[in-house]
């Protein structure tokens, strides 16, 4: 079993130009959860040359969209959406100083070079843990478009969130590195 | 005749859509644990833990297991000899779901308009029905809440008679390398070979909810099942598709008969999830 690197939030260069793609990382701090509606709403304040409702810069978004929140818990189940319905959107994110996001799932060839251009990061989350995952969110509130319900932009602050890097500042990835090894 | 009330259709399906989402089913929870033994990927195993933690968590503590808690799929069986009284079959059906998606804190993930409004109905309704009338005076339940993270990755394909196995070979095993990471491996995976277009995909759905491994009662199909589900472990994608020896856990198919012109396939794509749940009024 691997180290478990520990990072917090915001991130910015120094944090990140060591981890690498296969790194076992928990994440403490605030991070976003936006998925498919807000990255549209987005764009459209973007087109609009309008101001987003949240400060990208050094942040990290988790796709996703939560389960209510149980009467006695800090979070409902929340686990990772597929990451490629939010390819179109990505490179302008992460050009406006967007750092990290957490996913699953593989990514455009635009998204990877972009990554790689920003020195960028791209985690994963394991899909379908969203219940071990919610024992890391220890506070959650709505911050853009409640009207969105699960789709609205969430800022959670978590504490050890289980990652793994998938594509590194460099442009590695682990999707592509990995399953070479026991393919037959 | 029998009369069956609405209202315990409505209580049944709520129940059953609360168990899917809570409890993972006990021979899938032990598939898990073989996988772990036979995976050889460091990564794989960490991946493997999780999700069996995870799903530990989910069943304690009455949380989801994954925070998409599917479109509400309900496959009903109604016996000939019942007769439905107090209120409106689809209506009972969409009400439990309203309810075990509402008082259980499952997150409501259908939007009325496909493609221009996109609008929450906020219930989690109207739930996929399919309705087969059998002899008896029970009604059979089963539900599947469906991610939609697997369901994407789904296919079918209208083969030549002359593609043969080697055809459902190529194509199932192409549609799980495509699909990559992307469904939450290991997946199951529901084939449906013959009928008709539509029908070869819900056969294929049902596929999936089988008792895992349970091999096809046909041996030539339970000799395919094996064969597709050995070519796609040899693909390397592994546990979240992060490397590794276990991409499936089963490949489960069903056929029907079908046209002398045709080989409809269907590959209905499932997470290691694999919600479900069963019940008899």
């Amino acid at each position: 079993m691997k180290n478990i690197i520990k990072i917090s939030t915001p991130l910015d260069i120094k944090k990140i130009i060591n981890l690498k793609a296969g790194d076992f990382v928990n994440i403490t701090g605030n991070i976003y959860a936006a998925r498919d509606a807000a990255h549209k709403r987005f764009f459209e304040l973007i087109e609009k040359g309008e101001k987003l409702p949240i400060d990208l810069k050094g942040q990290i978004i988790f796709y996703a969209g939560p389960t209510p929140t149980k009467p006695g818990h800090s979070c409902g189940s929340v686990g990772p959406t597929t990451s490629y319905r939010m390819d179109p959107y990505t490179p302008e994110l992460l050009e406006r100083g967007l750092k990290g996001i957490i996913g699953k799932g593989l990514r455009s060839e635009e998204v990877m070079k972009s990554i790689k251009k920003n020195k960028a990061i791209y985690f994963a989350a394991i899909g379908g843990a969203a219940a071990l995952i919610a024992k890391s969110v220890k506070k959650s509130e709505v911050v853009a478009y409640e009207d969105l319900g699960a789709e609205a932009v969430f800022r959670f602050y978590v504490e050890d969130f289980p990652a793994i890097v998938i594509i590194d500042c460099e442009g590695n990835n682990l999707y592509e590195t990995e399953p070479p090894k026991y393919r037959k | 005749m029998r009369e069956i009330k609405a209202n315990q259709l409505k209580n049944k399906v709520k129940e059953l859509f609360l168990k899917a989402n809570f409890y993972i089913n006990p021979d899938l929870m032990q598939r898990l644990k073989k996988a772990l033994e036979e995976e050889n990927s460091p990564i794989g195993k960490h991946v493997l833990r999780m999700i069996i933690e995870n799903n530990k968590i989910a069943s304690k503590e009455e949380m989801p297991i994954c925070q998409d808690t599917g479109l509400s799929v309900v496959f009903v069986e109604v016996g000939q000899e019942v007769h439905l009284v107090d209120g409106d079959f689809a209506e009972a059906i969409n009400q439990g779901v309203k309810e075990a998606y509402q008082e259980g804190y499952l997150r409501k993930s259908v939007v009325d308009d496909p493609v221009f409004e996109r609008k929450n109905t906020k219930t989690n309704t109207p739930a996929i029905i399919y309705t087969d009338i059998v002899p008896g005076d029970k009604i059979k339940l089963l539900v599947m809440p469906k991610g939609f993270g697997s369901e994407n990755m789904s296919t079918i394909a209208m083969l030549k008679p002359a593609d043969g196995a080697e055809g459902i070979i190529n194509f199932v095993v192409e549609t799980v390398k495509k699909a990559g990471p992307n469904p939450c491996p290991p997946t199951i995976i529901g084939v449906g070979i013959g009928g008709t277009i539509d029908k070869a995909m819900v056969i294929a759905k049902k596929a999936i909810v089988r008792k895992i491994n349970q091999p096809n009662k046909n041996q030539k199909y339970a000799d395919l099942e094996k064969e597709i589900l050995t070519k796609i472990n040899n693909l390397g994608i592994g546990p979240a598709g992060l490397g590794g020896n276990i991409t499936s856990l089963a490949v489960h198919i069903d056929y029907l008969p079908t046209h002398i012109a045709g080989l409809p396939v269907a590959v209905n794509v499932c997470c290691h999830a694999a919600r479900h749940a069963e019940g008899i009024i």
